[in-house]
């Protein structure tokens, strides 16, 4: 299954999606990323049962942030998936490619181009 | 412990407009513990507000703090050397570290970044319920460990009211009539005749009635 996904999208491995935290992803747009999605295993088949719960209540709270400093919420999303389903793992970082596409860069990377 | 509850961001964003040197302050006790103004609160809030304030091209140095209490002078004079180069502070601390923070730094305003709201417990993650109104006359004793105070809407000290039906109090379905639950509990330990005993007037002059309150303690003083 030698399938590929596109080139700018950059994973960071986490033991569960529930070591994901809030400020993690703020972080990431701090930084300059343009979106920030998180793949977790399917709802009820969490190791340790909650992880990817708490995963997606972040992920929603990241959001609300986002939105409220107008970076813009719709820019992190939460998708699940078990391990041995490739194939929707590029479904979801292609339909993230184009979200992000049609969302446009992060605007605090634009404000900080234009303040250089 | 104290519970506070985060203050939206674009109150604190409205606040602190017009500054250009932040420092936000969290708290490692009881705001840490309600997940208000811990570390962790002070990251998020600081990670929002550079964001904010980049986007719109302002350049705001906000940088990152949090203390083991704000309610100490020890801890508060950890801050003294770094404190000068900042024009605000957002303190994510309860209103009492707020006011110590300002009591100490005259020179610099200070910001509260939570709502402080009660005295209470962890009942459930996430859940956090009203225990005790500090009114510094402990009647518990007499109560079967349950506070009429601090969970009776009325506060009466002989209950209950008319409006207690079910179990519950008349202003809210969810809300447990104390008084019920004292009766219960009194029942459970054996001790029912406790509850015949007519609680006298209450002095409610140690409670906010008397003003400002304060503890002195002579055997502890340096």
């Amino acid at each position: 299954m030698r399938l590929s996904y596109p080139s700018s999208i950059k994973i960071i491995r986490v033991p569960c999606t529930g070591k994901l935290d809030v400020i993690h992803v703020l972080r990431a747009f701090e930084k300059g990323a343009d979106g920030v999605y998180a793949v977790g295993c399917m709802e009820g088949d969490c190791h340790f049962n909650a992880g990817n719960f708490r995963a997606r209540k972040r992920i929603e709270q990241a959001g609300k942030i986002l939105d409220t400093i107008g970076v813009g919420g719709d820019r992190v999303r939460m998708y699940n998936l078990s391990s041995s389903e490739g194939l929707r793992f590029v479904e979801y970082a292609l339909e993230m490619y184009e979200l992000i596409n049609t969302l446009g860069p992060n605007p605090i990377k634009t404000a900080a181009k234009k303040a250089a | 412990m104290i519970v506070a509850d985060k203050k939206p961001i674009e109150e604190i964003i409205e606040e602190i407009k017009g500054r250009t040197k932040i420092l936000i302050l969290g708290c490692n006790e009881c705001v840490t513990v309600c997940e208000a103004g811990g570390k962790k609160e002070v990251g998020v809030l600081a990670s929002a507000l550079r964001m904010y304030f980049l986007k719109d091209g302002l350049d705001v140095k906000i940088d990152e703090k949090t203390l083991e209490r704000q309610c100490d002078h020890e801890y508060l004079e950890e801050i003294r050397d770094m404190v000068d180069a900042y024009d605000a502070v957002v303190s994510l601390a309860c209103g009492v570290g707020v006011q110590f923070m300002a009591e100490k730094y005259h020179s610099i305003p200070v910001y509260p970044g939570v709502n402080t709201c009660f005295l209470g417990a962890a009942e459930d993650r996430g859940l956090w319920t009203e225990r005790c109104q500090a009114c510094g006359q402990c009647i518990l004793a007499r109560t079967g460990g349950i506070c009429p105070v601090s969970r009776c809407a009325k506060r009466i000290l002989n209950g209950p009211c008319g409006g207690s039906t079910g179990g519950k109090c008349e202003i809210s379905n969810e809300t447990d009539c104390a008084w019920q639950l004292i009766i219960d509990r009194l029942n459970a330990l054996g001790r029912l005749e406790d509850y015949e005993t007519l609680s006298p007037i209450k002095d409610w002059s140690t409670d906010r009635a008397g003003g400002p309150r304060k503890v002195v303690r002579e055997d502890v003083q340096s």
